[in-house]
């Protein structure tokens, strides 16, 4: 027994012992961790954030180029132009561009892929953009020309997101398992479970540029496993990595860079209007006012987070501070309740998605509302039931908390299937009134407005934006900070 | 699991109508592995009784702002991510882990024995008929009738005690049918019957009071294997819901914590390593205790 345990202790030291030296030393490969794998490879037909983590700028790419600071680049649009009242684009295209597969790249292309998201079968997760296309022109090969139903100052910004991206019209529906774009990058293999790795194309427009000839993407969902493998050297960066934690020991660890960015995050405590007596508006507040939003941040997410009072967040356009709409007040709680008619303790479901925000988020908000005489019937549930039951289909809950990561989506909200079940015709009015205003100025103030109507409406209980930390080693130079969409750009990637 | 067939020898070797001897306690006492199994055993159930009436702190109150906190005086091992009591958390989640055990091992004891002491005495098919469905019961293990049960009923304390009593339903059936078939093979038996009883009266009167020690042994270790699959469940987020403290959701908690705080799992997971090895020492000490030719041969 004892020989057999020390061949086991020997076999166990060999196989663990050149690990750590595997991620050193090499100078044009890169191994990236990530929380969630991506279901397939098409950001143009699903929802899923990890898709774009993996494919944006990488394998395909779109018209505009959303950088680090949030601003908008050409990218495989040379350059743009708007009409005067932003309901008409004319997009200048790069020349001797090709896709992966061979096929020039050309305004057909680009026409072919919006009207692919705009088709009544498209699952495209921003399809609304693209039905309110009127027209897509194609004058002649470099030149596309977009007109739309209403103005839309941010068209170039929304253009660079993952749903935006180029497809080759012959290739597009294998897309899925086979991913052709006209990136730097194509995919090498993919590990189901376990790892990807993209490997750089060698006929990419500007090859001299891109210094990494292989990124191996390994897919760690445990918070604890990552750090893990981060200390380790398994893995040499890990953008939002799960390790709020241990930060402390990655910031004394000369190995590494701790990068914490902002983001257009805004983590909510969804509030199912659709059921009584969630549908006055006297209790809806009286959930916000149970809410002690600051010890919510310190204990959902270790302090990583800034307060919000509305679905928008500080840095945008008309960004004001709402906090105040609905302040930490349980006495107000429950008079609002005794006002409002309910009679306490008042029973509610609170379904509860897997990430550690919503989980540990989810109890203190139960204990929270306990001291105002609201009863949160806590459910822990999958993130397949969490969509299925919650998000889509039936709306069967009455409280949840998610986070929402997609910029500017104050259109869900005018959404009549959306779950929050919110339902304002003054809303509605004005967010078209803000989409129908050109000038910055006057957009910021209807901004301003929405924000305050949402809080005052307590829409949800708007809780935090989070912050985003990315654990990186000290040698790899080029990994973004800041996050304003979900999306790891390799191209700027490099070892020192 | 060599418990059936232990217990079934035992069972062979009590003398008719024999009860354990008179000087049981003084036996007892004597018993080192009994002793320290009986006393684990009962600092668990001291604790939940305890948790009952008085805990520290509330193990409901999270106070973010002392959350992490080390072992203090106000608080004796510490807290935990929300700023809960630790101490207090442990005692409120023994009581969790104690009804856990109780309602799962009444459930297969009920069942387990009702149905092998049909099967010990009716024979025939009858009793193939209850041996094949434990069979194919027993194929199912605990954590996999759980989730079947949480898809359908959702997650919760009550779908996984369940899930734990119908598994351990066969364990019963089949050291119950076993040592019933030895008892039923006896001359004691044979009169019985010759004097004219049924197979109820003869299985209340002659059968079930003869494989009683054999049961209390097997419900103790069905215990403990019952608070082990309560906290793999509730580890798996299957078990008791928060916010009712639970052992196998505070290891559940800890676990994203092992570089900050390892501690926080040390105190869980010693907490069911006590009680499993306490219902354990405590179901081997009664079997020695129980088992007239063991006892002689010491």
């Amino acid at each position: 027994m004892l020989r057999k345990l020390c061949v086991i202790a020997a076999v166990a030291m060999l196989t663990a012992a050149p690990l750590p030296s595997l991620a050193q030393g090499k100078k044009d490969s890169v191994v990236m961790g990530m929380t969630l794998e991506p279901p397939g490879l098409d950001p143009t037909n699903a929802a899923a954030a990890a898709i774009a983590e993996v494919t944006l700028y990488n394998i395909y790419e779109t018209l505009t180029k959303i950088n680090e600071d949030g601003s908008v680049s050409p990218l495989l649009a040379e350059s743009w132009q708007a009409s005067p009242d932003l309901k008409t684009y004319t997009f200048k295209l790069r020349k001797g561009v090709k896709f992966h597969n061979g096929e020039p790249f050309d305004s057909a292309a680009v026409k072919f892929s919006y009207e692919r998201a705009a088709a009544p079968a498209s699952t495209n997760k921003d399809r609304s953009l693209y039905q309110a296309f009127t027209s897509v022109t194609t004058p002649d090969a470099d030149t596309i020309v977009i007109a739309l139903k209403y103005s839309e100052p941010n068209l170039p910004f929304l253009l660079g997101q993952a749903s935006g991206s180029i497809v080759e019209p012959k290739s597009a529906p294998t897309d899925v398992t086979q991913p052709v774009g006209t990136g730097p990058y194509t995919l090498g293999s993919w590990a189901k479970g376990s790892s990807m790795t993209l490997v750089k194309w060698p006929e990419y427009r500007n090859a001299a540029a891109i210094k990494l000839a292989k990124v191996t993407i390994r897919f760690i969902g445990d918070p604890a496993a990552q750090v893990a493998a981060l200390l380790s050297g398994d893995v040499d960066a890990f953008p939002r990595v799960g390790a709020a934690r241990s930060l402390a020991q990655f910031k004394a660890d000369p190995r590494f860079s701790v990068l914490i960015g902002g983001s257009k995050a805004k983590t909510i405590v969804g509030i199912n209007e659709r059921k009584k007596p969630l549908d006055d508006v006297r209790v809806r507040r009286a959930i916000l006012a149970a809410i002690d939003r600051k010890a919510m941040i310190d204990g959902a997410v270790d302090g990583f987070g800034t307060p919000i009072g509305s679905f928008y967040t500080p840095g945008s356009l008309g960004y004001v501070d709402t906090t105040g709409i609905n302040p930490y007040d349980p006495e107000l709680a429950k008079k609002l309740l005794a006002e409002a008619g309910v009679k306490t303790p008042l029973e509610l479901s609170l379904k509860l998605p897997p990430p550690a925000y919503a989980r540990q988020g989810g109890e203190i908000l139960a204990a929270q509302l306990a001291k105002v005489g609201i009863i949160a019937k806590i459910e822990n549930v999958e993130w397949a039931q969490w969509l299925s039951q919650v998000f889509t289909g039936p709306h069967n809950y009455d409280l949840t908390i998610v986070s929402h990561v997609e910029p500017f989506d104050l259109v869900k909200l005018t959404e009549p299937d959306y779950y929050l079940g919110y339902k304002s015709e003054a809303f509605n009015a004005l967010y078209q009134q803000i989409m129908a205003t050109p000038d910055e100025s006057g957009r910021a103030k209807l901004l301003g407005d929405a924000q305050r109507m949402l809080a005052t409406d307590a829409v949800a209980g708007f809780l935090f934006q989070p912050q985003w930390i990315t654990i990186a080693s000290k040698k790899l130079k080029g990994v973004w900070k800041e996050v304003p969409q979900f999306e790891n750009d390799f191209s700027t990637w490099s070892w020192e | 699991m060599s418990a059936p067939l232990t217990a079934s020898a035992a069972a062979a070797a009590i003398a008719p109508g024999a009860r354990p001897a008179t000087g049981f306690w003084r036996r007892a006492l004597r018993h080192r592995s009994f002793v320290l199994g009986a006393g684990l055993s009962l600092l668990v159930l001291g604790a939940a009784l305890l948790s009952l009436v008085w805990t520290p702190w509330s193990a409901y109150d999270i106070d973010v702002a002392s959350k992490l906190h080390p072992p203090s005086a106000a608080h004796w091992l510490g807290t935990d991510v929300l700023g809960r009591d630790i101490v207090s958390l442990l005692l409120v989640g023994a009581r969790s882990t104690i009804m856990v055990g109780v309602i799962a091992v009444g459930i297969g004891l009920t069942f387990g024995v009702c149905l092998g002491l049909i099967a010990a005495a009716r024979k025939g098919w009858i009793e193939e008929l209850i041996m094949r469905l434990s069979d194919f019961t027993f194929a199912f293990p605990a954590v996999l009738s759980a989730i079947m049960l949480a898809a359908v009923a959702g997650p919760g304390m009550l779908t996984s005690t369940t899930a734990i009593g119908i598994f351990q339903i066969p364990t019963f059936v089949r050291v119950t049918r076993g040592s019933a078939n030895a008892i039923w093979a006896r001359e004691f038996v044979l009169a019985a019957r010759a004097a004219g009883k049924g197979s109820f009266r003869i299985t209340i009167e002659h059968v079930l009071p003869n494989i009683l020690s054999i049961l209390i042994v097997q419900a103790t270790i069905q215990f403990a294997l019952a608070i082990l699959a309560e906290a793999a469940l509730s580890y798996l987020g299957l078990g008791t819901q928060p916010p009712q403290p639970s052992w196998g959701r505070m290891l559940n908690d800890a676990q994203t914590l092992l570089f900050q705080s390892p501690m926080l799992a040390v105190y869980p997971g010693a907490a069911i390593a006590i009680a499993v090895l306490g219902l354990n020492l405590l179901g081997d000490g009664l079997r020695d205790l129980l088992d007239p030719r063991l006892a002689r041969e010491r």
